[in-house]
């Protein structure tokens, strides 16, 4: 990459540090790139990898903000770094507009979308009418798809769906016509099928405005079929930059190559634990049986069903992946499985008994059975106790073992999950979040349940992280003989770990079978549009 | 939406229900004898006993609760052995003092208490908000820091204390006010002013400081939300950014709050009415309590809380409509 | 990551919610709240060693020194500021004579005394029924709500006058007084505990501890209790600066301590006929009560940042892990 004058942005040396109260941060550290116009730049890498801190260098965003930048950036000309608050402010959204991950809290509550957009543009557009700002904005809200552009102007963001707001997060970036598109995580909180819609505009705008763009996302799926050049960072560095397809067919530094290896594939069969013991195997018969599981939340004109008449079998020993937008009613179902939640309707019937209506005082016999991993890594252990109380937590309400044999049952498990055993007394913040879920995982572990239910146990973790997580899980799976409720979004990941597999939406099940055969042969149009949403690594259309 | 104000009209007048009822029990059933209270210190049983059948106190409790309810919303008339009172809907009762309608005790007493309500919000809101719009504007400056004690001090003071010191330099001392005595607003508009203008500064500067702090911590927390920073990269200035984007969202809980102060200080500007010698609603509390004047103590609690829950009910609607996010529910 | 314009944040390294020390080590930072803690450690000295400093004074509370005020002139005490002298180190009460010293130290006494009693008060009782409202079934829920709902929307300082008027005359009164602001002012408390208590039992590590098996007791003890300590904490410590007010307030009104017992308020209400004879008499209650509610603010104001609340919950709540766990998983809204 030579930095040529007729280069859009070029970055050099770039390093971003941040004064806390630990000392300094160095989130972005000798960072070096350019990209043409019209180019595409995709900045992929982790959590902590500094690839948006980077992406807000571009617009002078940590001006004021008590950061240190130190070497150059410049985008269209313009100095960014040396650049006084004026002409940053025409910079910001007039040469260079950002959009952001979360469609919702990034934009005035308050005020009509197309108002805000108005704004923006008469702020760049000093000599526009009112009248001629919002035109404009009708106009660019035509342009991202809003159907009935000049009615919908005038509604709030509340009133918008989440790809509706994106598409409104857009069109607010087009209205000035800027040369370069900065996108941070933009796909990140929309559900698969309106991710693919998203790219799909970006890509269109692209071809039509000629802008550049540079995308900052962490998943590789996403960056693959929408820009023509890759910069892998990991902690500040620029790791790898080339041409894309050859970033994903042919990768240079090891670091690109692991992190190729561990992002999950949809279109590639399972390759562990294909093993199917679940009919054959001792005792492998029904474990749990959800019959018209139904749950309602509120009453009244006010209630809302969540889940509705599921009814769904589960034999010992196997793996059942749950898939589903986010409102399908998945982590409803999850929770019902455990009697975390009551059904208000249908049956639950754990080897034959129905406990679907039971009180908490009569479940305690059936807590130990049922066990769940789950989401958040954070707030699912408790930060004020040990990470080894935690997990002796359900051997001591249990209240047979001893204190040291509970405690050598702990280190024992902490071992099972890949931790030290000299962890116990250790608190959860000191831990990663992958090392936290593994902590979670033994919590469930520990009184020896039958079943498990995991909640989108990987969707908080990095995509190497998520691999071991999901390797794990199998492997526990396979030894002890237990029963898995796999609940995630992302369809690839589900496909790693499932025997069968369950699709669901607005609280119903859709489809529901074998995993393999759902996942090449999906029978129920919704499943074939969800797994033609999936980004793949492998389009070979990425360039344009 | 008028779902809504149906259901927290009602809601209200449970409130107040409640309230009236726990109230009404406190002070007429569980201390000592009404009846010797309204009588006087020089009643002999006989008169006792007539003035117990003339308040109807050996009815069942819920009856005469009920009688009190009555006497709220139709009106009561009350037998003095030789005529009959009526006492109009709004009825409280009679005063034990002077048997004087404790509704027309009260009508008397208001204007005092709303002047002083009207003014010191006035002061309150003005100084409050304003200063505590400009040291989140300021932050880490020397005004700030100057502002932040200011308003530390001043939300650690009570009203007499203020009050007090006022009095002190600006009555006796420098002598530019006059002592305030309460002139009525429809007697002389300037001489009521210039009377009140020291309550109204006493209370309304120490409120502004509660003020100040909820605004700047409101202003913050909102500059602090992802939409600023959406219209920052934009290219918005600084200015516009408050003004158009920030206001509205800081600014909802301050006008919660304005509401809910608003009803309370008819019953809760006590001190204040006593510190300046203001004939209001409180002064009136205050003197029955020590009189144990029962059924002017329980009228003004009852209005007091009322006005709170109507108040509280305005905040809350203020609030929503302020703040979109929050649903009515 | 998205927060990386105002505040970065490295994924492990933040400190735990709680830890006393964690808490001493911020609050220490705070140049204001320890000299607010240093001027109250001296004041409830004080207070406690009243006896001890009147009798070194050779005084007490309620000897009259008729000899020291001039009764021509309505009581005013002689000598300068209000009658400073070897014996009254801080002057005489006009009219009376008695010694100011003392009767400040005493008035501390109860100040301090009666706000700490009604503290507890309010504490215990918005522990309990915020509890109850969190832990309860709807209808549970509902009484306490309302209930709650009701108790802050009474006008506290209207009520207390109120009750003053109804209880027997032969009450002690300083207890009295810790009854009733105790028991009229426990309403935000026990919305704070409600409000709390909800959006913790909704994190997943309770989950996790109902999933143990565990009586509901056994969770609320181990999980929610100890979560609440910080929040109750930073509460109760801005109730007490305002209990202190109000019983002022009430002694202010006539309705608090009965004389002879020495009050600031009480003397503040004496004092509104003497400033112009004897400013010193107003100056002195008044500097002692505002210095005490002063510091009492600027200490509740450290410990709130030390304990910061929302500090707290950003760790419990937590946002480790990628960009974004997706916010809202499934319909469990």
């Amino acid at each position: 990459m030579t930095a040529g004058t007729a280069s859009l942005v070029s970055v050099t040396d770039l390093s971003i540090a941040f004064p806390t109260g630990e000392g300094v941060v160095r989130a972005v550290d000798g960072l070096s790139f350019t990209l043409a116009p019209g180019g595409a730049l995709g900045i992929v890498g982790e959590s902590g990898s500094g690839k948006s801190t980077a992406a807000y260098a571009l617009l002078g965003l940590h001006k004021g903000t008590g950061a240190a930048v130190s070497g150059s950036v410049t985008v269209a000309g313009h100095d960014v770094l040396a650049a006084g608050d004026a002409e940053l402010r025409a910079l910001r959204g007039g040469v260079a507009a950002m959009v952001f991950q979360d469609p919702l809290s990034s934009l005035d509550p308050y005020q009509a979308i197309g108002d805000q957009i108005a704004e923006v543009y008469r702020v760049h557009r000093k000599d526009a009418s009112r009248r001629a700002a919002r035109e404009r904005a009708t106009e660019v809200l035509d342009r991202v798809g809003i159907p009935d552009a000049a009615r919908r102007a005038r509604s709030r963001p509340h009133e918008f769906s989440g790809g509706m707001r994106q598409r409104a997060l857009i069109a607010m970036a087009l209205a000035c016509e800027p040369r370069l598109l900065v996108a941070d995580e933009p796909t990140t909180a929309l559900d698969v099928t309106v991710q693919a819609q998203i790219l799909d505009l970006l890509r269109d705008l692209r071809a039509e405005t000629g802008m550049g763009l540079i995308l900052v996302t962490h998943d590789l799926g996403v960056a693959a079929g929408t820009v023509d050049e890759l910069l892998v960072m990991k902690d500040g560095r620029a790791v790898e930059h080339a041409p894309v397809r050859t970033v994903l067919d042919a990768p240079r530094e090891t670091y690109t190559r692991d992190l190729l290896a561990a992002v999950p594939r949809v279109n590639v069969r399972r390759t562990t634990g294909v093993k199917r013991p679940s009919a054959e195997g001792p005792g492998g018969g029904v474990l749990l049986e959800a019959d018209g599981l139904t749950r309602t939340f509120g009453s009244g004109r006010k209630a809302v069903t969540a889940v509705e008449d599921v009814s769904l079998t589960l034999r010992a020993g196997e793996t059942v992946g749950v898939v589903g937008e986010s409102g399908s009613g998945k982590t409803t179902l999850g929770r019902m499985l455990v009697r975390l939640l009551e059904p208000t309707g249908g049956a639950l019937r754990y080897q034959g008994r129905d406990i679907g209506g039971l009180k908490d005082r009569e479940l305690r016999a059936f807590r130990s059975e049922l066990q769940m991993v789950f989401q958040d890594p954070v707030s699912s252990l408790n930060p004020r106790r040990s990470v080894g109380e935690s997990i002796a937590d359900p051997l001591r309400a249990a209240g047979r073992l001893g204190d040291a044999e509970i405690v050598a049952r702990v280190r024992e498990l902490l071992e099972r999950v890949g931790l030290d055993p000299g962890a116990y007394h250790r608190y959860p913040h000191e831990f990663s979040g992958g090392q936290r879920q593994r902590v979670g995982i033994a919590r469930a572990l520990a009184p020896e349940p039958k079943l498990i239910v995991c909640d989108e146990p990987v969707s908080a973790l990095d995509v190497t992280t998520q691999a071991q997580v999901v390797r794990l899980l199998g492997e526990l799976q396979r030894d002890l003989g237990l029963a898995l409720v796999f609940i995630a979004h992302d369809l690839a990941v589900v496909r790693q770990v499932s025997d069968r597999l369950v699709v669901m939406r607005n609280g119903r099940i859709v489809e529901e079978g074998d995993a393999d055969s759902v996942y090449e042969r999906p029978g129920h149009p919704y499943t074939q549009g969800l797994l033609a949403a999936v980004p793949l690594l492998e389009k070979a259309e990425a360039a344009a | 939406m008028t779902l809504y104000f149906l259901r927290r009209a009602l809601g209200a007048v449970a409130v107040v229900l409640v309230l009236s009822a726990v109230v009404y029990v406190t002070f007429y059933v569980a201390p000592g004898d009404p009846a010797r209270l309204a009588c006087g210190p020089r009643c002999n049983t006989e008169q006792i006993r007539q003035v117990r059948e003339q308040l109807s106190l050996d009815d069942p409790l819920l009856t005469q609760y009920w009688h009190f309810l009555q006497g709220i919303f139709v009106g009561q008339d009350y037998s003095t052995g030789t005529s009959v009172l009526h006492c109009d809907a709004p009825c409280f009762g009679l005063s034990y003092q002077n048997n004087q309608q404790v509704t027309d005790m009260l009508v008397e007493r208001l204007p005092a208490t709303a002047s002083l309500a009207v003014g010191a919000m006035a002061v309150w809101l003005s100084v409050g908000i304003g200063t505590g719009l400009m040291s989140a504007l300021r932050r880490g400056g020397v005004t700030e820091r100057v502002l932040t004690w200011l308003t530390l001090a001043g939300t650690a003071t009570p009203v007499f204390i203020s009050g007090l010191l006022m009095l002190m330099v600006f009555c006796a001392y420098l002598e530019w006010l006059p002592f305030p005595t309460y002139v009525p607003l429809t007697e002389d508009p300037e001489q009521w002013a210039w009377n009140m203008l020291l309550p109204w500064v006493a209370l309304g500067l120490l409120e502004s400081a509660k003020y100040a702090r909820l605004t700047r911590s409101s202003t913050l927390e909102t500059l602090a939300e992802d939409h600023i920073r959406t219209f920052r990269a934009y290219g918005v200035p600084e200015r516009s950014l408050v003004v158009r984007h920030a206001l509205r969202g800081a600014l909802a809980p301050v006008i919660a709050l304005t509401a809910a102060d608003f009803g309370s200080i008819f019953g809760g500007a006590v001190l204040t009415e006593k510190m300046f010698g203001l004939p209001g609603i409180g002064q009136l509390l205050v003197d029955a309590t020590q009189k144990i004047d029962l059924p002017v103590v329980v009228a003004v609690v009852v209005i007091t809380g009322a006005a709170v829950v109507i108040a509280n009910i305005v905040a809350d609607v203020l609030y929503a409509v302020a703040d979109r996010r929050v649903a009515l529910r | 990551m998205t927060d990386l314009l105002t505040t970065p944040e490295p994924e492990a390294g933040l400190a735990p919610a709680s830890g006393a020390r964690q808490v001493w080590r911020r609050l220490r930072a705070r140049r204001s709240a320890l000299a607010a803690a240093a001027v109250l450690g001296l004041l409830v000295l004080l207070a406690l060693a009243a006896p001890l400093l009147a009798a070194l004074e050779g005084q007490d509370p309620n000897t009259y020194h008729d000899a020291l005020v001039d009764s021509a002139r309505g009581g005013v005490p002689l000598g300068d500021f209000g009658g400073i002298s070897a014996e009254h180190w801080l002057g005489v009460e006009p009219g009376t004579g008695r010694d100011m010293f003392v009767r400040l130290l005493y008035g501390a006494r109860v100040s301090l005394l009666v706000a700490l009693g009604a503290t507890v008060v309010q504490v215990l009782i918005g522990l309990a029924v915020g509890l109850a409202a969190a832990l309860g079934n709807r209808f549970v829920d509902s009484v306490f709500s309302h209930l709650t709902d009701v108790m802050v929307a009474m006008p506290l300082l209207v009520f207390a006058i109120a009750l003053m008027a109804v209880v027997p005359a032969d009450f002690p009164r300083p207890l009295l007084l810790v009854i009733a602001i105790g028991l009229l002012a426990w309403g935000p408390m026990a919305r704070l505990v409600r409000g709390q208590t909800l959006s913790l039992k909704k994190l997943d590590y309770v989950s996790a501890a109902r999933l143990t098996g565990g009586s509901s007791w056994r969770v609320a003890r181990r999980e929610l209790l100890p979560a609440l300590a910080a929040p109750v904490i930073t509460y109760a410590a801005i109730l007490l600066p305002s209990n202190i007010v109000i019983e002022a307030s009430m002694s202010f009104l006539g309705v608090g301590v009965k004389p002879p017992t020495p009050s600031w308020g009480q003397m503040l209400s004496t004092a509104s006929t003497w400033f112009r004879a004897d400013p010193a008499y107003v100056l002195l209650p008044a500097l002692m009560l505002f210095v005490t509610t002063l510091a009492f603010t600027v200490l509740a104001d450290g410990l709130r940042v030390a304990l910061d609340p929302r500090e707290a919950s950003r760790l419990r709540v937590g946002r480790g892990g990628r960009e974004s766990p997706k916010s809202r998983p499934g319909g469990t809204a």
